[in-house]
């Protein structure tokens, strides 16, 4: 194939991948978008392959098979609650293969570029490994994190702002010194067949980009998760830019730029939701409760127990679930829309209130409850919802805690004073279920538990639901 | 220990402390039950049906107070002696009493009860908290007495309370203005609104307005800001400003409504006057002033206690006996009270109370205690009123940050000059490509943002199957000559496969979940 048609075949592709992202604007439109998406994906890979310098096919298909078949059984196994982890390392992969792809074409000797050009290539590859690294392990670790192979706690080490500036100066010396090496050919590594100048550097850099992704995600509290898993989401389309300046290949701009700028455009409406700004979650250490002088809630709380709250959702004519991580682990999903169900054949109006950040990463409630086959126009987004607590005469908060605190608004010295908040204290009733008494991720006491019109029913989700659900038909 | 009800003695009294339903429960308890044969007349309760759950029945007033260990009563211990009876002097020493005293207006009785070395458990003095709220006489007496306000009130009034057009021509509906909404206010809001009324409603406490929106009626703002709730929950004494800025709502209200309820009491003080005879007079002919603060003197100026007087055409009802008028039901809801309380006072169930001072509730309830007067209790430690918040926190919240214009500009600035940096040096080769990657990003920044909030999981595993397209770098290079660059480059297209198939697949899977 020649030269042109494989960039009009890119060009081709790069529109299909936008119309994949304009798609993700409604419902009706996204499925068709994931098809254009597989399509710009096919067109590009095939027009890459039947480039003439393309040869090693066996390899090639080998690595695809083996990758695709991997890929299809993850996208079939996993669990929707286990959703942020699998995305989380996915963008492990893509760092990681960018890394890879950094260095083979460090190692390439059959690029030879002279002068600024040159010296510009080497500084494209170094960016892009440096990228590729962070998210590589970034990612690793909020995947542990995830799927709580690691405490969900903020590591602090003392003095780690220090560390991390330490860490940038490290990075941009060893840019300098790698740049000068690859001109005069020094610090070569022969026995790692990285017998090209510079190449210690280079290697040291990975390790120290490594460690400063570690400890970043480390950092972070639970409670800011959503943030993270939006910021590796950019880091894994910046890593791909990188490589694709690396490789004076289009359609990785492209294509990168896109998911880079999604990413951060999540990374900005996580925060927004949380008010706080990027840098503050970056630097970490929240959900410690620590120096925060918050007002201590005082007072009793009231349970309730099953059959009581299913006679006060008889009573009710209009009724709200907030549902939150604690939803996802008991994986209550399917009980709550059995008694949505009910409720609705009954006359009732039920609405599904979903803070921008319950659950672990961007959107995770309503995959849950969409998985649940919960119809999506009667789940509300929190601005849709937040001036209709008044009205409301029951709300469900199921497994939430920080969103719906209303300390964040009325206590400035809350560590989430000013986040915006679901008031569903504002209505008649509210029924918040929780395994027991215990702070939420942020470890912020909450006064919505022992207001007048809060009722708790303590135990696991599922089980309680359950109860309610029988309750409601008996 | 033996319970003894005697009859109510006082004037137009016709409550009675237990019910039969009320004292099936109490001897549960433990305790026996004696009542003075017709005590329960004036609630349309016979002897015989205390008779049938077990309660037995006493001659006279003597002999029931001398047999008594507990007297449970309505109205205060007093001398009728026409009556030829003198509950003071029929007292045994020792003995307990539960009943409305009202100790900061009757300090001759409670020297009285205090040299008769008894336990006096006034039902005025429980504490006002959520606990105690089922043993919270003064609440359910209130809530009736509201309520049979605005049945005097139809008595008295000459039209409908509910608005209609029929063919003999048009019913306009009644106005009525409740001030005051405590529970008083509210049962009369509530029965006002039931009959079709027109209501409207003050209250100094902001907090209120709430509770009154609630129940469908106006709520009447005074542009004046004061906090008007005192300690647990009831009103307070308010500035002269503020009393001006109320009247002078009042004196435009009273011009226009038809009904005036009033129920406003300050705890231990003369009740406030706050209809005066001017606004009287510019009532319309035939109007109604129901006053519930009679008893402390009156709202209104015109008020006379225990008694319906016409005044510039205007009726104003200044009963006392509200609740008593409701003898049934309101002796119904005060035995209930009271049984609730003895449940407190008697954890064990074994028949004799226990009156323990470490309790909250039972410490705010006991003025007299074996002869010692324990009057007043120390302030309850919860208030229903919300604590105020410190100024300086709120003045936080309130001062926004003004931006500041250099910070606002100096990252464009250094973005600006980065970007000519770059151009100096930049070859053109590079050039183009980074105008590429400028306008994608612009791109993405625009098509992002119409993405809905809740496809943000799918837009998360879309773009990580199509982050995957780093594939393409791999399979330029699998084919170069070193074996090192093959290995590398093989195993970046195999992740990077993971990704397109994995990411693709798995927002298929989510994308077909979402449905209507």
């Amino acid at each position: 194939m020649s030269h042109s048609l494989v960039t009009m075949s890119y060009i081709v592709a790069a529109i299909l991948f936008i119309l994949s992202l304009s798609g993700l604007s409604n419902q009706e439109t996204s499925r068709k978008g994931n098809y254009y998406g597989m399509l710009g994906m096919a067109i590009a890979i095939i027009a890459t392959t039947s480039n003439v310098s393309v040869t090693a096919y066996v390899l090639l298909g080998a690595a695809i098979l083996i990758g695709g078949s991997l890929g299809v059984l993850a996208a079939q196994k996993v669990e929707m609650t286990q959703m942020p982890e699998l995305v989380a390392i996915m963008h492990s992969l893509v760092g990681m293969a960018a890394v890879l792809v950094g260095y083979a074409n460090f190692m390439d000797s059959s690029i030879n570029l002279i002068g600024v050009e040159k010296t510009i290539h080497e500084l494209e590859i170094y960016i892009g490994i440096l990228i590729g690294a962070v998210t590589f392990s970034g990612s690793v670790i909020a995947f542990g994190k995830l799927s709580e192979r690691i405490s969900g706690k903020p590591l602090l080490l003392p003095a780690r702002h220090w560390l991390n500036l330490m860490l940038l100066i490290g990075v941009i010396v060893l840019g300098g010194v790698f740049l000068q090496q690859t001109e005069s050919g020094d610090g070569s590594l022969p026995l790692l067949y990285l017998n090209h100048g510079g190449a210690l550097p280079l290697f040291i850099m990975t390790f120290l980009a490594l460690a400063f992704g570690v400890h970043m995600v480390m950092a972070i509290g639970g409670a800011d998760m959503p943030v993270v898993i939006s910021m590796l989401n950019s880091y894994s389309g910046w890593a791909a830019a990188a490589t694709g300046f690396m490789l004076s290949n289009d359609l990785l701009i492209v294509t990168g730029a896109l998911v880079g700028s999604s990413g951060a455009i999540l990374s900005y409406i996580m925060c927004h939701a949380m008010n706080r700004n990027f840098i503050s979650v970056i630097a970490g250490g929240f959900g410690t409760a620590s120096g925060s002088n918050a007002a201590v809630v005082e007072g009793e709380v009231q349970p309730i127990n099953a059959d009581e709250v299913a006679s006060l959702l008889m009573e009710a004519k209009n009724i709200m679930i907030i549902p939150g991580y604690g939803m996802a682990v008991a994986q209550a999903q399917h009980t709550v829309y059995e008694i949505t169900k009910l409720l609705r054949e009954k006359g009732k109006k039920v609405g599904f209130g979903i803070h921008p950040v319950a659950g672990r990463m961007p959107g995770h409630m309503n995959v849950l409850l969409a998985e649940a086959k919960v119809p999506y126009d009667i789940v509300f987004e929190m601005d849709e919802i937040n001036d209709d607590f008044p009205h409301v005469d029951v709300s469900i908060v199921i497994g939430a805690n920080d969103i719906v605190n209303p300390s964040a608004l009325d206590d400035p010295n809350s560590p989430i004073a000013g986040m915006p908040v679901l008031e569903c204290w504002k209505g008649e009733t509210t029924i918040v279920l929780k395994r027991s008494m215990a702070t939420g991720y942020a470890g912020v006491g909450n006064p919505l538990f022992v207001m007048e019109n809060t009722r708790m029913l303590f135990g696991d989700a599922n089980a309680t639901m359950q109860a309610v659900l029988k309750a409601l038909q008996g | 220990m033996k319970i003894g009800i005697p009859k109510e003695i006082h004037l137009g009294e016709k409550r009675v402390a237990t019910t039969p339903d009320a004292a099936a429960q109490i001897i549960k308890l433990g305790f026996s039950v004696a009542i003075e044969s017709g005590a329960g007349i004036g609630a349309n309760i016979s002897d015989a049906a205390y008779q049938a759950v077990g309660v037995e029945i006493l001659p006279d007033a003597k002999t029931l107070w001398q047999q008594a260990d507990i007297v449970m009563k309505v109205r205060a211990p007093q001398r009728r002696p026409k009556l030829g009876i003198d509950e003071l002097d029929f007292m045994s020493e020792g003995t307990c009493l539960i009943s409305f005293i009202w100790p900061a207006q009757n300090e001759a009785l409670m020297q009285k009860l205090a040299e008769k070395q008894m336990t006096v458990l006034a039902m005025d003095s429980v504490p006002r908290m959520s606990r105690a709220q089922k043993m919270d006489a003064l609440s359910s007496m209130a809530n009736i007495a509201g309520y049979r306000a605005i049945v005097e009130a139809a008595q008295h009034f000459g039209r409908f309370f509910t608005g209609q057009i029929t063919a003999a021509g048009k019913i306009p509906p009644a106005k009525v203005l409740v001030i005051g909404a405590g529970v008083a206010g509210l049962a009369a809001i509530g029965a006002a609104k039931g009959m079709g009324a027109i209501v409207r409603s003050f209250d100094t406490r902001p907090e209120v307005k709430e509770q009154i929106e609630s129940m469908d009626a106006e709520f009447l703002m005074l542009d004046f800001k004061e906090e008007g709730a005192g300690a647990g929950g009831y009103a307070k004494t308010m500035s002269p400003e503020f009393i001006a800025a109320e009247m002078a709502l009042f004196a435009e209200q009273a011009k226009e409504v038809d009904i005036i309820v009033t129920t406003a009491l300050i705890p231990g003080k003369p009740a406030p006057k706050l209809i005066t005879a001017a606004m009287v007079e510019s009532m319309k002919a035939g109007s109604v002033i129901v006053d519930l603060a009679a008893e402390q003197g009156g709202n209104c100026e015109l008020t006379e206690v225990n008694k319906v007087v016409v005044k510039h055409g205007v009726t104003i009802i200044g009963y006392t006996n509200l609740p008593s008028r409701l003898a049934n039901q309101s002796s119904q809801l005060y035995a209930t009270n009271l049984r609730h309380l003895l449940t407190e006072l008697c954890p064990e169930k074994n028949g004799i109370i226990n009156v323990n001072m470490e309790d909250e509730v039972i410490r705010g309830a006991t003025v007299i205690k074996e002869g010692k007067i324990t009057w007043p209790p120390p302030p309850p430690k919860l208030s229903a009123a919300p604590v105020a918040k410190p100024e300086t926190a709120t003045q936080v919240v309130a001062v926004p940050e003004k931006p500041n214009a250099l910070m606002t500009f100096l990252p464009l600035i250094f973005a600006g000059l980065a970007l000519f940096g770059i151009g100096a040096v930049a070859p053109e080769s590079f050039m183009t490509h980074f105008t590429v990657f400028v306008l994608a990003c612009f791109v993405g920044y625009q098509v992002i943002w119409n993405v809905k909030p809740a496809l943000h999981t799918p837009l998360m595993s879309v773009t990580n199957a199509i982050s995957g397209i780093i594939v393409i770098g791999a399979i330029v290079q699998i084919s170069a000559p070193d074996t090192v660059v093959i290995i590398l480059a093989g195993l970046a297209t195999l992740m990077a496969s993971i990704n397109i198939a994995g990411g693709f697949l798995v927002t298929r899977r989510m994308l077909e979940m979402f449905r209507k």
